[in-house]
């Protein structure tokens, strides 16, 4: 099978000569140079600079486009977006037509998170915006830089309840960093290079663009670059040189330091320095659901990741500390536990862009505001001061009791009693024959936390997953996005049965865009992680958990069928992609080598796991993390002593 | 719970309000008192929110204010140490024999009588809240048909202006 259409960007020659024609007029082909002072850092290629041409509302939206180096748009058109279609046809800028407006926004957001370039969605007024609303809170949530680009119904239509007429930039102001609702022609070029320098700078985010269709067929002229009007934007970078000593100090003295490493590390392009750093002061690491891959899972100063599903030895470094170094992480309650008995002895140097995260869960002794590029190597400057002076922390009992801990308490499973494949056997194996320079995209749920714990992160940009929002069915588009933004890496959807079933759609773009993905359905024929609390906190009253993707024979049960609802292989192979099924550990390797040597077209693995599988340790929600638990009823025991 | 008076300094943009206000109700802050109006300056609106919070709250409202794109800057006014101000309008009934008693307590607390009929008059009274509260008190025995009150207004005693640092930062001055 052949990809329909060449993955390339340069897709189009105009279909018209009138289209030729019309995109000789609107750009006068100038050469392209780097512009003096580019409007936004997000831009990728080279700001060709427009003076003053002839234009639509919508050559203008697609010249910025051009202009401000976006190689590819995810969306689907409609009513009120069509005239923006129609330059979009004869542009250098790759259309990828999905199959729901939601694929597109996880799509951008795939795109973004997998290259840290801004990823671009696009769709219709109404339903098409409605749509988006899922994406755009999820990256919100994660701080992923999108840019949405809605049509809204005419200007004079606006507020009539006309015909696909939705409130949009109403509806995203809690969920974006900042939207706008275009009225004149004119703003658009100003209004597109802000919406992507709003989105890829300071703490990214997600904004909305909202252009009416009357704004959009209207007669403008066209010029790039657009002068920026933020005079109420203004992120500050540049960390404090008073904070940042305080902070080494600090770090110099602690006894039990910890740092405490989030996804704004992997965002700031920071992972270099933090290694450095970690280096530099022997300070075990811990990495956050976000910042997988942000420090080598391999390094010996890793204690792996925190949480209500993190390590005994992460949680434990956390809740022995005194000293927590939080760079780039915001005190998420899946974190912290029970807030109030966070970490209850450590004091706290919490390092953010984002000012409003100092402070708002946990108070900061050392709050610094800055990028965590330049945070660290500040810090790392600071920190050799501190040495060079004779200040140096003793490490060495803090190292012996989470060396213990960590190796009594290793991440781990029990082989299910029924035979059946072990769901945490099938994702390590993936990660081990795929390895460290794949890209893994999860889901939510118990495959999202078993891909977190058992696969080996090595290099930032790795590990892409919804973390923040929880949504299910984030895994097949974000893998369509991060394919599209790494066409060279091997793309690894990791999903649950549940989430597949959410947005497998997307499936059917990659088959025809020719974006070759792989995509692992963990399939235990439940919502998982629902059941599991069933089991836990529910006394196994498994309600509305079944999903039937499995054959079970019991006829007694209205999913007990006979028949697997929906087959995943059929529906892989209905959606034009190869479909493969791995129901024993013996045949595991070979199937996921199987899957790797398929490179041109879209591959799913169903494997069909056990269904009791919980994912360990836990604390559960609400509970001090001194309640992890690494087993079912197994607590671990810290010797007090030692402290 | 203490009261907490902002000055807060937007762009003059459509959908700016509704941002602001939506920030405080949706971190679960009941606004007390809000007034918007155009500074010297028409591409800069002030707004005048009064909020009931404790601190640390207050800071993360302000905080999560701040990174508002449309937001250009915020400032608590301290009640000693500003100007602080509602307008009241407040129709009483007043016929001939109640009408002098109604006139003296507007001139007492040096309100303003706007409208006259023949059975009430509209009384026009600007102060603090306290001070609006006490003429209330002392109207309400005469029967106070209807009522208007604005959000409060409020600026610093001084010289300094909050309003000219955002205008050299913006460069719009």
């Amino acid at each position: 099978m052949k990809p329909a259409k060449p993955p390339e960007p340069g897709k189009a020659t105009p279909r018209t000569a009138a289209a030729a024609a019309r995109r000789m007029s609107a750009t006068p082909a100038p050469p392209p140079k780097p512009a003096p002072a580019s409007p936004s850092p997000s831009a990728a290629s080279p700001v060709a600079q427009v003076r003053d041409v002839s234009a639509t509302g919508a050559q203008s939206l697609i010249h910025s486009l051009e202009a401000i180096g976006s190689e590819v748009v995810f969306g689907i058109p409609g009513g009120a977006i069509l005239p923006a279609y129609d330059p979009l046809f004869d542009s250098k800028v790759r259309h990828i037509l999905v199959r729901h407006e939601q694929g597109a926004g996880h799509a951008a957001e795939g795109y973004a998170q997998a290259t840290g370039k801004v990823g671009v969605c696009m769709a219709t007024s109404g339903p098409g915006a409605t749509n988006l609303v899922t994406p755009i809170a999820d990256a919100y949530m994660d701080s992923v830089p999108i840019v949405a680009i809605t049509g809204q119904v005419a200007g004079p239509m606006i507020g009539t309840d006309a015909f696909q007429e939705a409130d949009i930039h109403g509806i995203t102001m809690p969920i974006t960093k900042h939207n706008y609702l275009v009225q004149r022609p004119e703003d658009i070029p100003r209004v597109i290079a802000e919406a992507f320098h709003i989105a890829s700078t300071g703490r990214p985010g997600p904004v909305l663009v909202d252009i009416p269709k009357d704004v959009l067929t209207a007669q403008t002229r066209f010029s790039w670059p657009p002068t920026l009007e933020l005079p109420g934007y203004r992120p500050n970078a540049h960390p404090h040189g008073k904070q940042i000593r305080e902070a080494a100090k600090l770090m110099s003295a602690a006894r039990r330091p910890v740092l405490y490493v989030g996804g704004g590390v992997i965002k700031a392009n920071a992972t270099a320095q933090l290694r450095r750093l970690a280096e530099l002061t022997g300070i075990p690491v811990i990495t956050t659901l976000m910042a997988r891959g942000a420090f080598p899972d391999s390094h010996a100063q890793h204690l792996g990741m925190p949480g209500m599903h993190g390590t005994v030895g992460a949680v434990y470094a956390l809740q022995k500390s005194d000293l927590l170094i939080a760079l780039g992480t915001r005190f998420d309650d899946r974190v912290t536990g029970k807030l109030d008995s966070f970490a209850p002895d450590a004091a706290v140097i919490h390092a953010d862009i984002d000012p409003a995260e100092i402070g708002k869960n946990r108070h900061a002794d050392v709050p610094i505001v800055g990028d965590a590029k330049q945070v660290i190597d500040e810090l790392i400057a600071a920190v050799k001061t501190e040495h060079a002076a004779g200040r140096q922390a003793d490490l060495d009992g803090w190292w012996q009791q989470l060396n213990d801990i960590r190796d009594r308490y290793p991440l781990g499973w029990d082989e299910p009693d029924d035979g059946s494949l072990s769901p945490e056997y099938a994702i390590k194996r993936l990660g081990e024959i795929a390895g460290p320079d794949a890209i893994y995209v999860a889901g939510v749920g118990q495959h999202q936390m078993w891909a977190s714990q058992f696969i080996s992160y090595e290099k930032p940009g790795t590990w892409l997953n919804s973390g923040g929002l929880g949504t299910m069915g984030y895994a097949v588009p974000a893998a369509m996005g991060a394919k599209v933004g790494k066409p060279g890496a091997t793309v690894w959807a990791i999903d649950g049965d549940g989430c597949f079933q959410m947005t497998n759609q997307e499936l059917a773009t990659c088959a025809l865009e020719g974006i070759p993905i792989k995509v692992a359905v963990i399939n235990n024929g439940n919502l998982g992680m629902v059941r599991q609390w069933q089991t836990l906190f529910y006394d196994q009253r498994y309600s509305q958990t079944n999903l039937g993707t499995h054959a079970t024979p019991d006829s007694t049960s209205l999913t007990g069928t006979g028949r697997r609802i929906p087959d995943f292989v059929k529906l892989a192979e209905a959606l034009g992609c190869v479909g493969l099924r791995c129901e024993a550990a013996a045949d595991v390797d070979a199937t996921i080598k199987q899957a790797m040597e398929i490179d041109d077209q879209p591959v799913v693995v169903d494997f069909t796991v056990g269904k009791d599988a919980m994912v360990w340790p836990m604390v559960p929600a609400g509970t001090s993390n001194d309640e992890i638990q690494f087993a079912r009823g197994m607590r671990p025991t810290f010797d007090e002593d030692d402290l | 719970m203490s009261k907490h008076t902002l000055s807060v300094l937007v762009e003059n943009k459509p959908g700016v309000l509704a941002r602001v206000a939506g920030l405080f109700s949706r971190r679960g802050f009941n606004i007390d008192s809000l007034a918007v109006g155009e500074t010297e300056h028409p591409e800069i609106s002030r707004i005048t929110i009064v909020v009931g919070v404790e601190d640390s709250p207050l800071e993360q409202v302000t905080k999560q204010l701040n990174k508002l794109v449309n937001v250009l800057k915020i400032v608590e006014l301290e009640p000693g140490s500003s100007v602080q101000r509602e307008l009241l309008l407040v129709k009483v009934r007043a016929d001939l024999q109640t009408r002098s008693h109604v006139l003296e307590t507007a001139q007492l607390f040096r309100a303003k009588v706007v409208d006259v009929a023949p059975d009430t008059v509209t009384i026009e009274a600007t102060g603090t809240s306290e001070k609006l509260a006490a003429l209330l008190r002392v109207l309400e025995p005469f029967g106070i048909k209807e009522m208007v009150q604005s959000g409060m207004v409020a600026i610093g005693r001084g010289s300094r202006s909050i309003t000219s640092p955002v205008l050299r930062a913006t460069g719009a001055a």
